[in-house]
């Protein structure tokens, strides 16, 4: 009883060799509606597009795990002093989400105008208005050490620093992508590629985004 | 013109240290992981040896090690506090640089790509840093050796407060505890970039014709491996960074108030020791599935070869990979049924913690049933595999004990607990290390191991961990608590005839190991020349060159026509048919 | 080869299966009234997992002789019923052991953590610090006196730190090193940790349970023999982590009232 383990081999149209696109499929597998089930058209992106989406996956997880610690932590211990958010932050806020704006005129200029000089000129206006959140956030430290909060002093100040630090270096990264990013507009032939574009752009809205999510929860928990 | 999607472009590299040392090849990456992966278990199986001769033979003075601390082991005979820094750094090295390296990171490396017809990773500079992050984090991790009153005490797992409050908790918790979680920050930081680059890769760079479902097995076992990887090591990151806080910036992110130790009122308060947990444990499931996962797709890759037939089903074993990937994001308080979480949470972890098992059984059963009606040739390599689902089994079947919280209120922190997790990741992960080295040896080398050597090795490696490691269950039974440096409990002594028998069986069984390791070297040297494809293997790692070329495929780039394991067609001319053939095969 | 393979595994099997059977190491005879659930609950799952241990390991052998060294042209042939006989089959047999096992398992488990202590239970607060266990008795005001960390002084033994000049409620209470009960009534075990994580262990009792500083936890339970026991540590805490012990005394009821008013005259 024994039974054959494959089919027997398709012996209608011997495979037709794949066509010129034919290729990965991305995170899509797909086969063209020919019906031929040998070949595959080529949808692949680039890879730092995928690649970008990845990373924001990493660093949601991160800042998760984050506001999971708050969260546990603020519900095990009665010594949780209210933070009074330095009204800093809201000027900090409006500059990041400005840079966005920024970031999107900039990029759009770029890709459907091909116009390099006023794009890179809303690239250093990103660049600016990060620079000017990085330094805010600075200030809002400064604000509550002169309060007398430090980083050790209660569990929720802690938090605090810790929350808007590690943002703060993410989006220090952000503004090193951003530089990375006009420098290849720089000179007499620019070589962005649109995948690093698409890329750095993701990244920096997410900061934004990130932002106001952490905004809302030290609003809400501090 | 559509973006073609390929790696970024990088010239064949000149000079040794840029084709050995900062190489962008993922072939070299891969065996540079391999490497310290090997580094890293010798030291590891060291210090095993270290702590089993202690635990029997505590007054005998060990050659060497008054060397290496003069306070830890004074004449060469270790105090209580050494025991556990030895051990601590026993099982950091092997979970993290040893368990996480070489099945995922090294094999992963060197053949995703290839398995998938790519040229390269998606990112190879940041492959390259991966790799050298890593080694960073293993560096930093061996000073905490030389540092100081030494490696920190607490475990791999670090629970707070004992790991958070500083040098009063203990020797080593100092400067070796803040080096400990300098390096495994560090070392999260290499595996997220790994990790993004395997992703990337098996999403964008599969050649024409591959489409997700023609993967290979080990090669959709990466795949989800790094998708695990990059979120629980996202996790583990901020769980680091606030440890070291707590240690150095006097934070309290897991120390409450009122705590004496050592006589000192410690400042902290406010903090939660079981939050360390939680956050640790949330990495730490998915990571031991991090380790088997990767062993899980070898060893079924080289079974499909050795048998000359597929598994009786690609998608159930894929769909239970996956499966089992979930899964493992919510099951992590089955570690702390008894640490003083709510007892209902427990309860509730217990359910996917049993459930888990039905896709490990399903896998058993299919690699059992796939095994029925096979050609199955016996190497080094499947021998080495059929020893995985001996030993996967083994351990699977006492973790059952374990999911129930009621049974783990006495087994808990026992010698069962270690020889559950010995089995599976200490053995059944390693034969999966091994399976793959036996089987793919000839194509990174271009030479052959001995068969010989390697079966004498599988025989004797088999055995002796069965010696080793099923006692320990049979101490768990008998309440023999773990992490324990001597045994002077009433009702411990009498068992050290167990003991005696399970480190003469370690130190047997280590020193079979010499074997594999002059088999290694000896076979890159001198080895007999091998050939593309002596296996007589189907997936695209076998039509190119061995070793490869730096692009892999010589210029080529592979079409693929059917899934990769076509052995036995009835009506071929061979019985097996290349991935890259378009000859006619069973759909 | 592959036949030495299938006798081995076997063998291998089987030697391991011996002690189990023979019951060669093996828990202690149990002394509580909730750990017989326990033990019935490990015993149904000794069967079940030893019976698919065997199994699997047989199977494995008994494949692997019969399929290995067949000649070049043997015919591949596919298990009966395929992937989906098998997939069922493990849906089916696993998922009713989960079951059986789950539902089991609630039982013995809420008798140890949802069930309130008796109403006559016996408090006794547990410390737990580097290197060892203290445990206090209320005195007869029933009540436990607060506690100082600052005031605590291992030379002059206040271990708990309490400040008997100015608490009236810990005047009477009564500390020791070693923790006896009554038998066959219930024990209610404060848990405090001094310092860090520590575990509290009898194997007999079939109990278990972490201490974790800056939480109060409690744990209820009764003997139901008379004898002495070991207290073990079992949450790694340091360099003494191994000889972290004190002894558990089970006794009579007017055994136990004559040691406590011995232990009140000590204090």
């Amino acid at each position: 009883m024994a039974t054959v383990t494959q089919a027997p081999p398709n012996t209608g149209s011997p495979a037709k060799p794949p066509g010129d696109n034919a290729g990965g499929g991305g995170w899509r597998s797909l086969v063209p509606a020919d019906g031929n089930p040998h070949t595959t058209r080529d949808y692949s992106p680039p890879p730092a597009r995928t690649g970008i989406w990845v990373g924001l996956a990493a660093i949601t997880m991160s800042f998760a795990a984050f506001t999971s610690a708050l969260v546990v932590g603020k519900g095990s211990t009665l010594a949780w002093p209210h933070i009074e958010l330095p009204s800093v932050l809201y000027f900090n806020t409006l500059a990041l989400i400005s840079s966005s704006g920024t970031l999107e005129i900039a990029r759009r200029r770029f890709t459907r105008n091909g116009e390099t000089a006023a794009a890179r000129l809303w690239f250093y206006a990103t660049l600016g208005l990060g620079l000017i959140f990085v330094s805010g956030q600075y200030s809002a430290w400064l604000q509550l050490r002169s309060e007398g909060l430090y980083l050790a002093t209660s569990p929720s100040s802690s938090y605090f620093y810790v929350l808007t630090a590690v943002h703060a270096l993410h989006v220090l990264g952000g503004l090193g992508g951003l530089s990375r990013l006009v420098a290849k507009l720089t000179g007499p032939v620019p070589s962005l590629r649109r995948s690093t574009l698409y890329a750095t752009s993701c990244y920096w809205h997410f900061m934004g985004l990130l932002w106001l999510y952490l905004l809302l929860v030290l609003w809400m928990k501090l | 013109m559509h973006d073609h999607a390929q790696a970024a472009q990088h010239a064949a590299p000149t000079g040794f240290i840029r084709k050995y040392v900062f190489s962008l090849d993922h072939k070299v990456i891969g065996k540079q992981y391999y490497g310290l992966g090997l580094l890293a278990v010798l030291i590891g199986m060291v210090l095993s040896w270290l702590m089993r001769i202690h635990l029997v033979w505590p007054n005998t003075p060990i050659p060497g090690l008054g060397l290496l601390s003069k306070t830890g082991a004074p004449g060469g005979v270790m105090t209580p506090e050494y025991y556990l820094q030895l051990m601590t750094m026993h099982g950091t090295l092997m979970v993290f640089f040893v368990l996480t390296n070489v099945p995922f990171a090294g094999f992963g490396n060197y053949f995703l790509p290839i398995q998938i017809g790519a040229e390269d990773m998606a990112f190879p500079r940041f492959n390259m840093m991966s790799f050298w992050t890593t080694f960073v984090a293993f560096l930093v991790l061996m000073a905490a050796f030389f540092v100081g009153d030494g490696p920190p005490l607490a475990g791999w797992t670090a629970y707070a407060p004992l790991s958070a409050v500083g040098a009063d908790s203990g020797p080593g918790e100092a400067v070796g505890q803040t080096l400990w979680a300098i390096s495994i920050a560090i070392f999260c930081i290499g595996q997220l970039l790994g990790s993004l680059n395997f992703i990337a890769t098996t999403l964008d760079l599969r050649t024409k014709g591959m489409t997700l479902a023609r993967m290979p097995v080990s090669t959709w076992a990466w795949f989800i491996t790094s998708c695990i990887g990059l979120l629980a090591f996202a996790v583990l990151l901020p769980a680091c960074l606030l440890l070291i806080l707590d240690r150095v910036a006097g934070t309290s992110f897991f120390i409450p108030a009122n705590l004496v130790v050592s006589d000192h009122l410690q400042p902290h308060s406010g903090g939660s020791p079981l939050l360390w947990q939680h956050l640790f444990w949330f990495f730490g499931h998915p990571e031991v599935y991090i380790a088997i996962l990767p062993a899980m797709g070898i060893i079924s890759h080289v079974l499909i070869t050795s048998m000359r037939r597929p598994l009786l089903s690609h998608r159930v074993v894929i769909a239970c990979m996956m499966s089992i990937g979930f899964l493992s994001y919510m099951v992590w308080g089955h570690h702390m049924f008894v640490s003083g979480m709510n007892p209902a949470s427990s309860l509730a972890f217990s359910f996917p913690t049993l459930i888990i098992t039905i896709p490990a059984t399903i896998l058993t059963l299919i690699w059992l049933g796939s095994l029925y009606g096979s050609r199955l040739q016996i190497t080094a390599a499947s021998l080495f595999s059929l020893g995985f689902i001996s030993m996967f089994v083994s351990g699977g079947v006492s973790g059952f004990f374990l999911a129930q919280p009621s049974i783990d209120i006495y087994l808990h922190a026992t010698y069962f607990v270690v020889g559950h997790f010995h089995m599976v990741m200490g053995v059944a992960a390693i034969f999966g290390m091994f399976a793959g080295t036996y089987f793919w040896f000839p194509k990174m080398t271009g030479r052959m191991m001995s068969e010989k050597l390697g079966k004498l090795h599988f025989w004797l490696t088999l055995v002796g961990t069965y010696c080793i490691f099923m006692p320990f269950h049979y101490l768990g039974l008998a309440g023999n608590v773990r992490r324990y440096s001597s045994f002077v409990d009433d009702f411990m002594k009498p068992l050290m005839p167990v003991h005696k028998f399970m480190t003469i069986a370690a130190l047997l069984t280590g020193a079979a190991q010499l074997i594999f390791l002059y088999n290694l070297i000896h076979s890159r040297f001198r080895g007999a020349p091998a050939s593309a494809n002596p296996w007589e293997a189907t997936s695209l790692e076998w039509t190119t060159a061995s070793p490869p070329p730096v692009d892999n495929f010589g210029g080529k780039h592979p079409v693929v026509y059917h899934d990769p394991y076509q052995y036995s067609v009835e009506g071929a001319a061979k019985d097996y048919i290349m991935q890259d053939s378009p000859e006619p095969a069973a759909d | 080869m592959g036949k030495f393979f299938a006798i081995t595994i076997v063998i291998i099997a089987l030697a391991s299966a011996v002690p189990i059977v023979r019951h060669t190491w093996a828990p202690p005879q149990n002394i509580s009234v909730h750990g017989s659930a326990i033990d019935d609950q490990m015993s149904e799952t000794m069967v079940e997992a030893g019976f698919s241990f065997l199994a699997a390991q047989f199977v494995l052998a008994v494949l692997v002789w019969k399929f290995s060294s067949r000649p070049r042209d043997a015919k591949v042939t596919k298990f009966p019923g395929g992937a989906k006989g098998l997939v069922i089959a493990a849906l089916i047999l696993v998922g009713s052991e989960i079951l059986a096992l789950g539902i089991l398992g609630q039982k013995a488990w809420a008798s140890v953590y949802f069930t309130p202590p008796a109403a006559n239970a016996i408090p006794v607060q547990v410390q737990a610090g580097q290197f060892a266990f203290y445990f206090r008795y209320p005195g007869p005001d029933g009540k436990f006196g607060p506690l100082h960390p600052e005031k605590i002084d291992e030379a002059n033994q206040n271990f708990f730190g309490v400040d008997v000049d100015h608490d009236p409620e810990s005047k009477d209470d009564i500390v020791t090193a070693e923790l006896a009960i009554p038998v066959n009534r219930d024990v209610h075990l404060l848990m405090h940790s001094k310092d860090l994580g520590h575990s509290f262990y009898v194997r007999e009792l079939r109990i278990q349970q972490d201490f974790v500083p800056g939480l109060d936890l409690s744990l209820h339970f009764t003997a139901t023999k008379t004898g002495k026991y070991e207290i073990v540590c079992t949450q790694l805490c340091g360099l003494g982590h191994y000889n972290m012990k004190a002894y558990l005394e089970v006794m009579p009821q007017e055994n136990f009232d004559k040691w406590l008013a011995q232990q009140a005259a000590l204090q």
